[in-house]
């Protein structure tokens, strides 16, 4: 597994550990009422599972295992996994800083916070797909070996 | 890679950039309401990216890296992954069920709200999303299997 792909997968095992975190603190806080305000945090759950571990997870795999793009590039331009990797980490976390401030302080911040991370996350999307269409393909034989897939 | 994984890998990618460009709209409403409306995306918003995007590609994957069928005598890895027709059928269900709540999503919009008429969308989405599931798990069951060298019949766990 080579770098950006490790650095994909380590980053989806933090946010996994996180989105376990906030989701013990939530239930926690169901059982023993301790803040009405904790239930801000659910939101902040979803996307730390669906964003920050599963999207990414899968992300780092794809860039691992899928077929070489070329015997010379075999990962294709790997600026544009770099910069999905970094355009979705901040957006993310600009989400979860922002999302909460929002809901219990709505204000020029708050919403400066979730307007750039929307932006970081539609873009880190677009880059990590940028990345991985062209390697969606058969792999790469020699000719006297065919197609088999 | 087969082709019809490759049809699955890009089309959930296609429903991820989708997916992902719908919730940043979406944020970017909670930020700044653009209008109000919008709000109603937010179902499709999910399931473009629960099944569009997750479900999708998990499956073509699955039928791109699963052991393959082999017979004695048969070189290894040049074995066949079943019935491909099964795994169209699950391509095909999982695009028209997430087409379905997209496109039940943007008549709700549209009508302003009146989402009545347009029930039989969902159903419909939902009995699609069970045949695909049924046709994907029709393909790989039997390959989930340990890695056989057919030249020796014997299994690699």
């Amino acid at each position: 597994m080579y770098r950006q792909a490790r650095f994909y997968v380590r980053s989806a095992l933090i946010y996994l550990l996180a989105a376990f975190t906030v989701a013990a603190v939530l239930l926690l806080n169901q059982a023993f009422g301790w803040d009405g305000r904790l239930g801000v945090l659910q939101y902040v759950f979803y996307h730390l599972l669906m964003v920050g571990w599963a999207t990414q997870l899968i992300g780092g795999v794809a860039l691992w295992m899928f077929p070489p793009f070329t015997r010379e590039r075999p990962r294709g331009n790997e600026t544009l996994g770099w910069a999905a990797y970094v355009a979705l980490n901040v957006g993310l976390l600009l989400r979860v800083v922002g999302e909460p401030i929002h809901a219990l302080q709505p204000g020029a911040l708050a919403s400066g916070l979730l307007a750039i991370s929307a932006v970081l996350q539609v873009a880190a999307a677009w880059l990590l797909v940028g990345q991985l269409w062209p390697r969606v393909r058969q792999r790469i034989t020699p000719p006297s070996e065919g197609r088999r897939g | 890679m087969p082709r019809p994984s490759q049809f699955m890998i890009r089309a959930s990618l296609i429903w991820l950039v989708v997916g992902y460009t719908v919730g940043g709209l979406l944020l970017l409403h909670k930020a700044w309401p653009l209008f109000y409306p919008l709000w109603a995306l937010r179902s499709a918003h999910i399931f473009m990216l629960l099944v569009g995007w997750l479900v999708q590609l998990s499956a073509g994957v699955a039928v791109w890296i699963m052991p393959r069928l082999v017979q004695p005598g048969v070189i290894t890895g040049s074995g066949d992954r079943g019935d491909l027709r099964l795994v169209w059928l699950c391509c095909g269900g999982l695009n028209v069920g997430v087409g379905l709540v997209t496109a039940h999503s943007l008549l709700v919009w549209l009508s302003g709200g009146h989402a009545s008429a347009f029930g039989w969308m969902p159903a419909l989405a939902g009995a699609v999303w069970l045949m695909a599931i049924i046709a994907f798990i029709g393909n790989v069951w039997q390959r989930v299997r340990p890695v056989i060298d057919p030249l020796k019949m014997i299994s690699h766990d």
